[in-house]
């Protein structure tokens, strides 16, 4: 027997627990020995991947469909062999140009676009707010379902609970305090919160080992091992369908669009983008990262089918969901710890994602979505005032209660109509959109702001048509005629089958769609428009990170008093960190001398401008921090005098070259000749030896005959001797 | 980088190979009501695939290792100032 307070106790020391692992971290951290500075702690905190989806919706899409389950966790591990090449080169970038989210990456990109900032950061926050409110669901039924043991819960008696009575209610709440301590203590010149990423890196532990504890539950205790499993499997007809993956037309295009999907979602869900990208300590430990993560998800795939099954085979016509067998089968085996440890595994897939994703979109909302539209309001004159880390900090906790709130009301409303796996899947659907501006952004120096612009905008529009629009229709907000017969009876508009399109599942059929047109618009509008100057600087920048390091001369020029920009570094920074910056700087370009100390009149130059620029990207984001930037300085717009200068000192250069090449000619023929009289003096040699030594060879022939044979007779000595002294050459032939 | 060039033509190779094996139509020749060892043929591949995948990556990944990069995060890396 479990007492609802028992229950309640559980799940309030587990979270207490994480308050202390995240405390110990950012205490570690503080002291400089950090604890997640490792390949392995790396490896865990990105298995926030696998949410209560992962724990409880991959066994009710097991036994709904099969194999369908997998798709969702092949996709990373896919990604994963390309993350040396792909997630090492996003995380340079942000590296060099201090990014902290993926809607910063994205402005940034092009041309440090505050609108493409914005737009993205709407995007993900519609995008990710009812994959939020999935995970206060879980929590919320998995309290009402344990809370009941030992008996078993029904569906249908989830939707009395008043708000004041629901656990996920107080667990977003305490959710948002997490989030807040751990995720906004201090504006951090990067974005790294270790405290945060040690908790989740446990989460990410506790999770495995609940569903592995309770897969060897089910397939050892209940049955006997795996093969005897599969026999009572394949005894049911129901079942036996699930081993393999049908033969309906369309079966292999769902199949690996869902790979696609997922791999898309694994780079650019923005906690995952967070993790992988903004929290990693070092490029190399993705090197063993690249493989562990994989091992995980194989790891919390392995006892999916088998909790599937054995829950059919267990409760075949009761009426349970399929989404809680995880807590359903030990609770009917009436094992109490097996549930409670379950229970709260449950809650740590739920948690860590819930506690990033708002971290993640919290930044992205300070950073890309209020702050430039602050800093653009003119009657607020922020550029005038002082101290703004105060706001940016409030702005940030504000934020991150504003979600919890909306994930909150997501869920009361609307989310109870759904199973866990079709909200996850949307969401995925939604920041997928991101695709074509991030990757092609990094590889294809063409991609503009008005492309990135124009795809991501039609991209979210149809995903919004296909797949928001039916499920407002399914929960009755707006007449369900619209998917059957299409809007005003037009049949070829229908929400699911667009065009005509039938063989894919409503989400396979978005996901085409949508990225197709979005890819088309991305490279359509990219190609047939201008890009500015600043754009085609940030495109090289990114494509070709591995050749500039951060020390190349920045290619924009400006310039600003000295005392300017640090009293605006000040003020988002605070002093002390500012000063440290500057004496930073000092130390690197030791030439220049400490910026401080040469008095007021100091201008600085570009490089120390791009510089607190950089410094500021990673505190309010690259489109704020250059409004800011700009505001201090005299941004010299390339005048014709500094083009005539390039344009002289690249004719130089080339004149150079010229005649560094003509030199080159000159010695090559030069060496030719050499080799000729070379080997003209050897032949002449060789000849000469020859010559000379026929004659002498016979010479000395003819005087041993004479020498050897005394009794020649004199006709022939006289001839010998008269070839010897006439030296009269005998030929060789 | 010239020497981490092989590094990663290996990986992408290992991408595409994966992509091969996950997809039709290989995937298809699996999809049947065959049991070996008493377990699905069809999980049997994918895990099996799975598993090769992550073993040839470790392989791939553990090869010869860039030079370290640059030095970037000057004040990230740094230990933390004492909170005033």
């Amino acid at each position: 027997m479990i007492e609802e307070g028992v229950v309640f106790f559980a799940s309030i020391s587990y979270i207490g627990l994480l308050f202390g692992v995240a405390y110990i971290g950012d205490r570690r951290a503080d002291e400089g020995r950090s604890i997640i500075s490792n390949p392995y702690i790396y490896t865990l905190s990105l298995a926030v991947y696998c949410t209560a989806w992962t724990y409880y919706g991959s066994v009710g899409r097991a036994a709904g469909s099969g194999p369908g389950f997998l798709p969702v966790y092949i996709g990373p591990t896919l990604v994963a062999t390309l993350g040396w090449v792909l997630l090492r080169k996003i995380i340079r970038i942000s590296k060099i140009h201090r990014i902290t989210s993926i809607a910063d990456f994205i402005a940034s990109r092009y041309g440090k676009s505050t609108v493409v900032g914005g737009v993205v950061t709407v995007m993900a926050v519609i995008g990710i707010i009812p994959y939020i409110a999935l995970q206060l669901k879980a929590v919320s039924v998995s309290f009402l379902i344990v809370r009941e043991y030992p008996n078993l819960v029904k569906p249908g008696y989830f939707t009395t609970v008043p708000i004041f009575h629901d656990t996920s209610f107080y667990a977003a709440l305490l959710l948002a305090l997490f989030a807040i301590i751990f995720g906004t203590r201090h504006l951090e010149a990067t974005e790294r919160h270790e405290g945060l990423v040690a908790a989740i890196a446990f989460e990410s532990l506790v999770k495995l080992i609940a569903f592995t504890a309770v897969g060897i539950f089910v397939v050892y205790s209940i049955h006997d091992g795996f093969a005897d499993l599969m026999t009572e499997f394949r005894k049911t007809p129901k079942i036996q369908s699930l081993l393999e993956l049908g033969h309906a037309p369309g079966t292999y295009a769902d199949w690996g669009i869902s790979i696609f999907l997922s791999m898309l979602a694994f780079l650019l869900l923005p906690r995952q983008f967070h993790i992988a990208v903004v929290e990693n300590v070092d490029e190399d430990h993705l090197n063993r990262a690249v493989w562990l993560f994989p091992l995980y998800l194989l790891a919390i795939n392995i006892f999916v089918l088998p909790i599937a099954g054995a829950g059919l085979l267990r409760f075949s016509g009761m009426g349970i969901e399929a989404d809680t067998f995880v807590l359903t089968l030990p609770i009917s085996e009436k094992q109490g710890i097996i549930t409670l440890l379950v229970y709260i595994g449950g809650m740590s897939a739920a948690t860590g994602m819930v506690i990033v994703e708002t971290v993640a979109l919290s930044t992205m909302i300070s950073n890309d979505l209020v702050m430039p539209v602050l800093l653009r309001l003119p009657f607020l004159r922020l550029l005038h005032r002082g101290e703004l880390k105060g706001l940016l900090l409030f702005i940030r906790r504000a934020s991150i209660i504003l979600v919890l709130l909306c994930a909150y009301t997501y869920f009361r409303f609307i989310g109870e109509f759904y199973e866990l796996v079709s909200i996850g899947l949307v969401s995925f659907t939604a920041v997928a959109q991101f695709g074509p501006s991030l990757i092609g952004g990094i590889f294809w120096k063409g991609g503009n702001r008005k492309g990135a612009l124009c795809g991501l905008i039609s991209g979210f529009l149809i995903w919004g048509y296909t797949l928001v629009i039916p499920s407002m229709a399914q929960t009755g907000l707006i007449p369900e005629h619209i998917i059957t017969h299409g809007p005003w009876d037009i049949g070829w508009l229908k929400p699911y089958t667009l065009f005509g399109l039938t063989d894919f599942n409503p989400i396979s059929h978005a996901v085409f769609w949508s990225l197709l047109v979005n890819l088309s618009a991305y490279i359509g509008v990219s190609l047939f428009t201008r890009t500015d100057t600043l754009e085609h600087t940030q495109a090289t920048l990114f494509v070709d990170v591995f050749r500039y390091s951060e020390d190349t001369s920045p290619l924009w020029r400006g310039t600003a008093s000295v005392p300017d920009l640090h009293s605006l570094l000040e003020r988002f920074l605070g002093s002390a960190r500012a000063e440290e910056a500057f004496s930073l700087y000092a130390q690197r370009h030791p030439d220049a001398g400490h910026p401080l100390e040469a008095g007021d009149e100091r201008t600085a130059d570009s490089g120390l401008v791009d510089y607190a620029e950089k410094l500021l990207a990673g505190v309010i984001g690259s489109a704020s921090a250059r409004v800011m930037v700009a505001s201090v300085v005299k941004e010299e717009p390339l005048g014709m005098a500094e083009v005539m200068h390039i344009l002289d000192e690249t004719r130089q250069v080339i004149a150079y070259s010229r005649e560094l090449e003509r030199t080159t000619d000159e010695l090559v023929a030069a060496n030719e000749r050499l080799k000729e009289l070379d080997r003209l003096k050897d032949d002449f040699i060789s000849t000469v030896t020859h010559e000379l030594r026929t004659p002498l060879t016979s010479v000395r022939a003819l005087a041993e005959i004479l020498h050897d044979t005394p009794d020649i007779d004199l006709s022939q000595k006289e001839e010998f001797t008269e070839i010897i002294i006439k030296r009269r050459t005998v030929s060789p032939g | 980088m010239p020497e981490t060039r092989p590094k990663t033509r290996r990986l992408s190779a290992l991408f595409l190979l994966g992509c091969l094996l996950f997809n039709y139509p290989i995937l298809s020749l699996f999809n049947r009501e065959i049991f070996p060892f008493g377990i699905p043929l069809l999980y049997l591949y994918l895990f099996s695939v799975w598993l090769l995948l992550i073993l040839l990556t470790a392989l791939g990944a553990h090869s010869k290792t860039s030079s370290p990069p640059p030095e970037i995060s000057d004040i990230s890396r740094r230990k933390r100032l004492p909170k005033p």
